[in-house]
């Protein structure tokens, strides 16, 4: 702490915020006090849409997606995959080939039986088309996807392609927001570098108001929610 | 950025005789306020939430020494570096010293209304560092040399032809008899020629909606992508932010979330809410290898205490604006600074000094319908009666108004003269006006009365109305 004494900028900020209140710094009992609030980090008031049984939790999720202008398909597991993204991209006239996020759920999918689909495992450069992400979990709430990043999930896969399909299990649909960043921390341990909330495809509204999507990412967001757990 | 607020007056003018500006507005104002309300109405606990993101804000503010210490000493934990900046000028400097430091020639930028605040990108410019705007609406404003002129969608004002115009003009890598079909193709267009300047570039910078305390993180919400695109691909990540967004804990921040993007566009969530925490890690296949956070007070730790202090709780959604008649009459531009609407008419007079920019505070018909709509719940026409009675104290309103108000004061601390006066004025007018019953025009008050006709009086004073109910009351009420 010695050398932020002598940075004259971060003496002069915090002198004049507590000149503005009054006091000098907290009290050893109400840093206590605020570092307890900080460690238990108390939820305020969450909304009931979201809440309910599992069931309810994945219609909602899955309601959301499209009012936020995704597609979303359910899927029985993970086998299903590769048949599923090859009918969607050739509905939608996408040439099939993908990059794939290496996440040990993905690379466990059985692509090799869908010859005609050509994968890639890795990061998605400037110009592919299409990935394959996975989400750490989905967000009843408002049909969010929680992606956090690591060695298995690359950020940039978020956000490059026109295309994005990502895969999510139906169990690791969540009601709130504070529920998947419970399951962060318990899985994670805190905060990854990097943790993005997607809703929907990326959009602009700034000519003229009106709507268009796929502004910097992805013009279409594809969710599959698999039931196998 | 360049200040204009003292010509606020002739800024007006001009801007209620430009059609181009007015068709903007005009296509802007229903739609607004419109999409916020169908978002309220689909969250049946909005109120509720109002209250509470009140309350954290306030929470933050009165404990803001102990949550930025804390959020500093976390963001290093995670391996990054804040840089204290009491004013716009040492946030310039910092930020040219890391972009030198890193060898940046190339910057790109997600929208950050605090680098416009500070007048980043004319400073990088003339020192050697090429800015990049990367939200489409502050990229055609860049190409154009324009102001932002909203805090969510900085170019509203423009039309379909004046993006057509700059983009032809522009890109002349691009064949020059080219089409552009619809609203599709201009955005394309622009994702297309600002992909390679991502990958591109040697430095991002961002600003933040919000700093978490408790874990050293910024967060930031957009819609297009460009923000987590200028935040991933370049070596070095540079966020510019404020000290007033800093709150406790990720679950306040979540909150915050819920009627924030409601309050501005009418979103249930916007598209991209990301939280970054630190540089790369181990194992990370992408994001930067250094995080820096450029933290800026410029005059906000001097409104801790004051008055002012309910307006460090502004989460920049933009709702005041959306919904302020005076901002659908003039525009963004005319306010001349970074900040227009109700928010920045309080703001800027802390921020430029009130001698810069004193009339915006009038700027305002005290419909209260800001303070209605803002998520955080600032008493914004209060705030901005506070400016004005600083703005008569320190004598800087005009001499016509001063003397005009004097002569009323004068006549308000004699009741009984006050009453016969405004009696006979009253009578006088609905004299004059009976034909009409309104005045086309009035002595000493053709300025006013050149927009509108002044109406007539019909009958008595309230004074004079109001005493003779009473007698009546008592004369009746008698058994």
């Amino acid at each position: 702490m010695s050398q932020h004494r002598q940075d004259p900028g971060r003496s002069a900020i915090i002198g004049n915020i507590r000149r503005g209140l009054k006091r000098g710094p907290l009290p050893a009992d109400q840093q206590a006090m605020l570092a307890g609030r900080l460690a238990t980090h108390p939820r305020h008031l969450v909304p009931a849409r979201g809440q309910g049984d599992a069931a309810s939790r994945v219609a909602s999720f899955m309601d959301n997606i499209l009012r936020e202008f995704g597609t979303v398909q359910r899927l029985p597991d993970f086998a299903a995959v590769p048949e599923a993204i090859a009918a969607y991209l050739a509905a939608q006239n996408i040439a099939a080939e993908l990059v794939v996020s290496p996440h040990p759920e993905l690379q466990a999918i059985p692509f090799t039986e869908k010859p005609l689909l050509k994968v890639r495992f890795g990061k998605t450069g400037p110009t592919d088309p299409v990935t394959l992400t996975q989400a750490f979990a989905g967000i009843a709430e408002t049909g969010t996807l929680m992606m956090p990043s690591g060695p298995e999930r690359p950020t940039t896969n978020n956000l490059l392609s026109d295309t994005a399909i990502v895969v999510i299990r139906a169990a690791r649909i969540v009601g709130a927001y504070e529920d998947a960043f419970d399951l962060l921390r318990a899985e994670r341990g805190g905060m990854p570098r990097n943790v993005m909330l997607i809703t929907g495809p990326s959009r602009s509204a700034d000519v003229e108001q009106t709507l268009e999507l796929g502004a910097h990412g992805p013009r279409s967001l594809h969710v599959l929610v698999i039931d196998e757990s | 950025m360049l200040q204009t607020s003292r010509a606020f007056k002739e800024n007006a003018t001009s801007a209620m005789a430009n059609a181009g500006l007015q068709r903007a507005l005009a296509r802007a104002r229903p739609q607004y306020a419109k999409k916020r309300q169908a978002a309220v109405d689909r969250l049946p606990e909005f109120e509720a939430l109002r209250e509470e993101a009140k309350n954290i804000k306030n929470h933050a503010i009165a404990n803001l020494d102990f949550y930025l210490e804390t959020y500093a000493a976390n963001v290093e934990k995670a391996g990054g570096t804040v840089h204290w900046c009491a004013t716009a000028e040492d946030a310039r400097k910092a930020v040219l010293e890391i972009a030198r430091r890193a060898g940046a020639k190339t910057v790109t930028k997600g929208k950050s209304m605090v680098t416009e605040e500070i007048g980043l990108n004319d400073y990088l410019e003339a020192n050697g560092v090429t800015p990049v705007e990367t939200d489409l609406a502050e990229y055609v404003l860049q190409l154009r040399h324009e102001p932002p002129s909203h805090i969510i969608g900085p170019a509203f004002h423009l039309n379909r032809e004046d993006w057509e115009e700059t983009f032809r003009k522009s890109h002349t890598n691009l064949p020059a008899d080219r089409v552009f079909r619809d609203t599709r193709d201009i955005q394309a267009e622009a994702r297309l020629q600002l992909r390679n300047k991502f990958f591109a570039a040697d430095m991002g910078i961002t600003g933040a909606n919000f700093l978490i305390a408790e874990t050293g993180s910024s967060v930031i919400v957009t819609n297009e992508g460009n923000g987590d695109l200028t935040q991933t691909l370049p070596r070095v990540h540079v966020v510019v932010t404020s000290i007033e967004k800093v709150v406790p804990t990720v679950e306040d921040t979540l909150s915050l979330l819920r009627v924030l993007a409601r309050s501005s566009t009418g979103q249930d969530m916007s598209v991209y809410t990301t939280f970054s925490t630190g540089a790369r890690r181990p194992g990370d296949p992408d994001g930067p290898e250094e995080y820096h956070v450029v933290l800026v007070d410029n005059g906000r730790s001097g409104m801790v205490g004051t008055e002012f202090q309910d307006m460090l709780r502004c989460i920049r959604c933009a709702a005041c604006m959306n919904h302020c008649p005076v901002y659908f009459a003039v525009g963004g531009h005319a306010y001349g600074s970074t900040y227009p609407g109700p928010m920045g008419s309080v703001l800027t007079p802390m921020l430029a000094g009130v001698d810069e920019a004193g009339h915006l505070p009038n700027a305002s018909t005290f419909c209260g319908k800001c303070e209605s709509v803002c998520p955080v719940k600032i008493p914004l026409p209060g705030l901005m009666r506070h400016w004005r009675e600083r703005e008569f104290e320190r004598h800087l309103t005009p001499a016509t108004m001063r003397y005009g108000l004097g002569l009323w004061a004068w006549f308000a601390r004699r009741p009984g003269l006050y009453r016969s006066a405004t009696r006979m004025a009253a009578l006088g007018l609905g004299l004059l006006g009976r034909k009409q019953g309104n005045l086309p025009r009035l002595p000493f008050m053709g300025g006013w009365t050149k927009g509108r006709d002044f109406p007539a009086p019909e009958g008595d004073t309230f004074f004079a109305r109001y005493a003779a109910a009473q007698r009546q009351r008592n004369i009746g009420g008698r058994p």
